[in-house]
């Protein structure tokens, strides 16, 4: 039996002087925080002095702590006592922190008035939701609501931690450029842009809901009536074609070719928010995946589901949404008939591509794209037996149903509470690893068609295993690595991680032709003996 | 899985002294090759671990349980029977071990893969509480009590498993003094320009103090029988601390042959089938020691890689194809706290006759690469690479195609394995090459490395 120090308290962990004042004063700034949701009944004043306050003292915080951290210790993977650590090695203080983001998830999605929405006088806000106000007003013009709390939270998280991130991966050019770009993206794209949208009358809806480069599937809702009529509608336009046309791109074309030439990663640790909160906030939990091949065996399952999951719902809504004569789409998409088109064109469109690549592919995982082909034609007959019963339903379940469903399920508690408030305790990648619909579209297509792949050092590796530790997809990326295999995995989000901690430089990300990406049979360098048989590794 | 080649030998008994990578390696190729029986038995740890990590699970990078490469089902899933027990004596007459709680096992072949053990200073105080070297799961957890709220530690021998150390302590924060008898660090192995190199680098730790050309004298003990100091052998300074770690390097494990007549020397002599003198005994690995070493190739090489290829051999060995100890070019890497090293191929610590050398620092302060080719054809000879990743195929390939200097040197932004957007060198070093050797060479575009060797 190991110790576990985070528990004994026996910890390895030696706070320094600027570590200890950096903590305190973030304490002071998540001690605002939890006054302002404690009293969400209640009224505090000065907004205007305690939210920057608030994020003044996070900024300062988290600064200074990140300064005593790095301060003394040239560049370099810094990771030590990791696991002595209360909060990285689900100590104490992870269960704490995970209670509290998940009562801070619940109360988001379900409860927004015990963050204080609308609790006021004529419905204005009192409590956490209250705080924000002045700061939603100078952005958009309006009270704030608990997503533009959510949305502000998310940002700072996003920027205050990533600049910790570059600090602590400062000696490495592709983490900083990553990192930059990320938190950019989330910024101006994630953040500020919705607001621009939003005041142009374009749509109106959850914060995220305006990323232009949330696409769906993860922007699960993109293709719902309940999007696509205000996108089409004449008061808003131009923005709303361009819009709906830009997403429509967006998932069609754009995230295909460049998965096939960068892998997901240009998505998942580059641009996605998700992803972006992930892999700054979520830094100091990436080693807490799970690395057993049962866990592999579940996320392959899971995701696949979602995505399979996701599309019925789409289908199901749109199918209802074409079957009824008035819809507002109706000036690109002239009838009924040609909508029902346009889905079963999908379907096909869909079967066609796992035909493609099953029949382009060679190696044992490739039957499962067969899985995916069945799917797609169950799909497709099921909606074809219902449109000729003239059924209302495509699959015989009310479409709003459905839509809600997924909503609870997939969007509020596996994206939410699970994918960012397990964060301690399950690792930072959760919903990005067994959830995300998109990342298991993009997963397929990085499998089996990309050029992207992780090429290891020849006979370099000396499988100390630091790779598999801290890969937060729970990849056992030494288990390629000593036997001279490039790693191409459909989950591999493209991090980089693997290759900045590994301390013999074996693993590279690279783009490449496709010919000799996938090399089963490797042959381990530095033996130059004959080999019986070329199978052997 | 099971290949079943030679049916006939099918049920043989191969039993294997020693889980670490030599001995997992040759049971893992084994059992690809055949249906053999194998039993591998080892007094340190029931499940093969990572010994090259054990560094990090002192530092918190790890759990121990993270530094093993195959999860304990998979030994039984392969059908591999592990013993954690010690092997007392070895019976070669009748092909029988004598296990420390009692057991007998009868062997068909045996394989030795006892790996190494650390060297002793032999000086006074040795044996005092506090003082210990690095090599097994149990030094580990040595190291951990012996450390605990210990503010100061002396560390003597400027080898890797030192500087490992080093990294170690620091990041406990605890202070260390270390002791290195050459004038630089690792100056037995190094190159004085890249030793100087890597001391430039330790020297920005804060906590670390070097001592070159320095040994130790006597360690000294408080009453409680603990180490209190150390007395140094030419500065005769003493150094007041509460550990003292011992890394002056390794030799081979050979206590297990005592007993019989399995030849040794200073580790267990094998030819080049890595075949002992008894017939059916054979050695991989740490422990051994070539008779016939290979060309330019030490008797002894105590590194993960040698361990590894020795056991992929003696599997084809094993199973019906006698194969030849043939490790190909030399490759070696390790890191020194923060500095990447790797090498391929021979860059010794004195330039040898017919060798030419170019040594390039870039002017950030970040690199050091060090040619040595040869005189008269320029072909390449080795390459040391500091705070950069060189590709292991590439180098390997113009090693055994004897590539000229100038080919390395226009082609080497190919040849570099660095992450995506790292700062390029190959114009720099082309630049200082042609200054420095009075030449007209120029970079060629960088292109997909498989080119290369194809070419
Ligand atoms: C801290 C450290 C860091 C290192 N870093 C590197 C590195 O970065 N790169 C590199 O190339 N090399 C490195 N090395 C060296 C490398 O680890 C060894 O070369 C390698 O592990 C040797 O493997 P082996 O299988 O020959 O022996 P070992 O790994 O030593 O395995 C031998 C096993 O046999 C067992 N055994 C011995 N006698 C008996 C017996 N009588 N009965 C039962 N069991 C027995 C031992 O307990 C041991 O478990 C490092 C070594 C150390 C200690
Ligand atoms: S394999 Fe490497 S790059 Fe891919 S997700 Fe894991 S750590 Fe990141
Ligand atoms: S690839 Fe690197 S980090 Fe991974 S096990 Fe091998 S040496 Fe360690």
């Amino acid at each position: 039996m190991e110790t576990n120090y985070s528990m004994t308290g026996d910890a390895g962990q030696y706070l320094n002087y600027w570590q200890k004042v950096g903590l305190a004063i973030t304490g002071i700034g998540l001690f605002i925080i939890v006054l302002f949701w404690g009293n969400w009944n209640a009224q505090i004043e000065p907004a205007w002095f305690f939210l920057p306050f608030m994020i003044t003292a996070l900024a300062v915080g988290t600064g200074l702590y990140t300064w005593g951290s790095y301060k003394n210790a040239p560049a370099g993977i810094k990771n030590n006592g990791v696991y002595f650590n209360p909060l990285t090695n689900r100590g104490s203080l992870a269960w704490v922190s995970g209670v509290l983001l998940t009562l801070f998830y619940v109360s988001l999605y379900w409860y927004p008035s015990h963050l204080g929405l609308g609790l006021g006088a004529n419905g204005s806000n009192l409590g956490l939701v209250a705080l924000f106000d002045g700061l939603s007003h100078l952005f958009r013009n309006k009270d704030a609501d608990q997503w533009f709390v959510y949305g502000t939270f998310y940002t700072l998280a996003i920027l205050f931690l990533g600049a910790k991130f570059l600090v602590k991966y400062r000696h490495n050019r592709y983490q900083i450029i990553r990192t930059l770009v990320v938190m950019f993206s989330q910024l101006v794209f994630a953040y500020f842009l919705p607001f621009i949208l939003e005041a142009l009358g374009a749509n109106d809806g959850g914060y995220y809901n305006l990323n232009p480069v949330n696409y769906y599937p993860l922007n699960y809702s993109f293709i719902t009536p309940d999007r696509i009529d205000p996108m089409v509608a004449e008061v808003n336009q131009p923005i709303g074609m361009a819009y709906l046309v830009w997403g429509i791109i967006g998932f069609l074309i754009l995230t295909p070719v460049v998965t096939y030439y960068l892998g997901k990663r240009w998505y998942c640790s580059w641009f996605c928010g998700c992803g972006g909160l992930a892999e700054t906030a979520g830094d100091s939990f990436r080693h807490l995946s799970d690395k057993s091949v049962a866990a592999w065996k579940i996320e392959r399952w899971v995701i696949h589901s979602v995505m399979v999951f996701v599309f019925i719902m789409t289908l199901a809504v749109m199918y209802t949404y074409f079957l009824n004569q008035e819809f507002a789409l109706q000036f690109v998409v002239p009838s009924r008939g040609v909508g029902m088109l346009i889905l079963f064109g999908w379907i096909v469109l869909g079967l066609g591509a796992f035909l493609g690549l099953y029949f382009k592919n060679k190696g044992k995982s490739r039957k499962y794209l067969l899985v995916g082909a069945a799917v797609f034609t169950f799909l497709g007959i099921l909606m074809l037996v219902n449109y000729s019963l003239g059924k209302h339903e495509a699959f015989g379940i009310a479409s709003y149903k459905i839509k809600e469903w997924y909503g609870f399920f997939i969007g509020a508690i596996f994206s939410g509470i699970i994918g960012v408030g397990f964060y301690p305790l399950l690792g930072n990648r959760v919903w990005c690893r067994f959830g995300c619909p998109m990342a298991g579209y993009m997963g397929i297509i990085q499998r089996f068609k990309s050029r992207f792949r992780i090429t290891t050092n020849g006979g370099q590796c000396i499988s100390c295993g630091n790779c598999s530790t801290y890969c937060e997809q729970g990849i056992d990326v030494r288990w390629y690595a000593q036997r001279g295999q490039n790693i191409v995995r459909a989950s591999c989000v493209g991090c980089g991680i693997c290759s900045a901690v590994c301390p013999r430089g074996v693993l590279k990300l690279e783009n490449g032709p496709e010919e000799g990406r996938v090399n089963d049979n490797p042959i381990l360098l530095g033996n130059d003996m004959p080999r019986m048989n070329p199978n052997v590794k | 899985m099971k290949t079943s080649l030679t049916q006939t030998m099918a049920m043989e008994h191969i039993v294997i002294i020693g889980n670490g990578i030599a001995g997992s390696t040759l049971a893992r190729h084994v059992r690809k090759l055949s249906n053999k029986r194998i039993t591998m038995i080892s007094a340190e740890h029931d499940n093969f671990f990572s010994r090259t990590a054990l560094m990090y699970v002192y530092m918190g990078h790890m759990r121990f349980k993270d530094t093993e490469p195959y999860p304990k089902s998979f030994w039984a899933d392969n059908d591999i029977a592990l013993v954690h027990d010690k092997v007392k004596c070895i019976d070669v007459q009748h092909q029988v071990l004598s296990l420390e709680k009692g057991e007998r096992l009868a062997y068909d072949k045996l394989v030795l893969a006892t790996g190494s053990r650390p060297n002793e200073l032999k000086l006074k105080g040795e044996e005092l509480l506090g003082v210990q070297g690095l090599y097994s799961k149990q030094d580990l957890e040595y190291m951990k009590a012996n450390t605990m709220g210990v503010e100061h530690a002396v560390i003597v021998g400027g080898g890797l498993i030192g500087v490992e150390m080093a990294e170690m302590l620091l990041s406990r924060n605890i202070t260390v003094d270390f002791i290195v008898r050459d004038t630089h660090f690792w100056g037995s192995v190094l190159p004085q320009a890249d030793a100087q190199f890597v001391d430039q680098h330790l020297q920005k730790h804060h906590g670390l103090t070097l001592h070159f050309s320095e040994e130790l004298e006597e360690i000294l003990g408080a009453d409680v029988g603990r180490v209190k100091g150390v007395r140094t052998l030419h500065g005769q300074k003493e150094i007041q601390c509460d550990f003292v770690g011992v890394t002056i390097g390794v030799h081979p494990n050979i206590a297990v042959t005592f007993e019989s007549d399995i030849a040794v020397n200073r580790g267990i002599l094998v030819d080049e089938y890595l075949a002992t003198n008894i017939p059916n005994v054979y050695a991989i690995g740490d422990c051994t020691e070539q008779k016939n070493p290979l060309p330019g190739r030490k008797a002894i090489e105590q590194v993960w890689y040698t361990g590894r290829m020795m056991g992929e051999t003696l599997a084809q060995t094993l199973c019906g194809n006698p194969t030849k100890y043939s490790p190909g070019n030399w490759f070696n890497s390790a890191k020194f706290f923060d500095l990447e090293y790797q090498t391929y191929g021979s860059v010794q610590a004195q330039l040898q006759a017919g060798e030419e050398e170019f040594v390039f620092q870039s002017k950030n302060g970040k690199v050091l690469v060090h040619f040595v080719y040869e005189e008269q054809t320029k072909a390449l000879i080795g390459v040391n690479a500091f705070g950069i990743r060189l590709r292991h195929e590439v180098f390997d390939h113009w090693l055994n195609q004897q590539t000229p200097i100038t080919e390395v040197l226009t082609n080497f932004e190919s040849a570099v394995f660095d992450p995506e957007f790292f700062t390029q060198y190959g114009a720099e070093i082309i630049s200082v090459f042609n200054t420095e050797k009075k030449m007209n060479i120029a970079l060629t575009p960088k292109k997909w490395w498989q080119k290369l060797i194809q070419a």
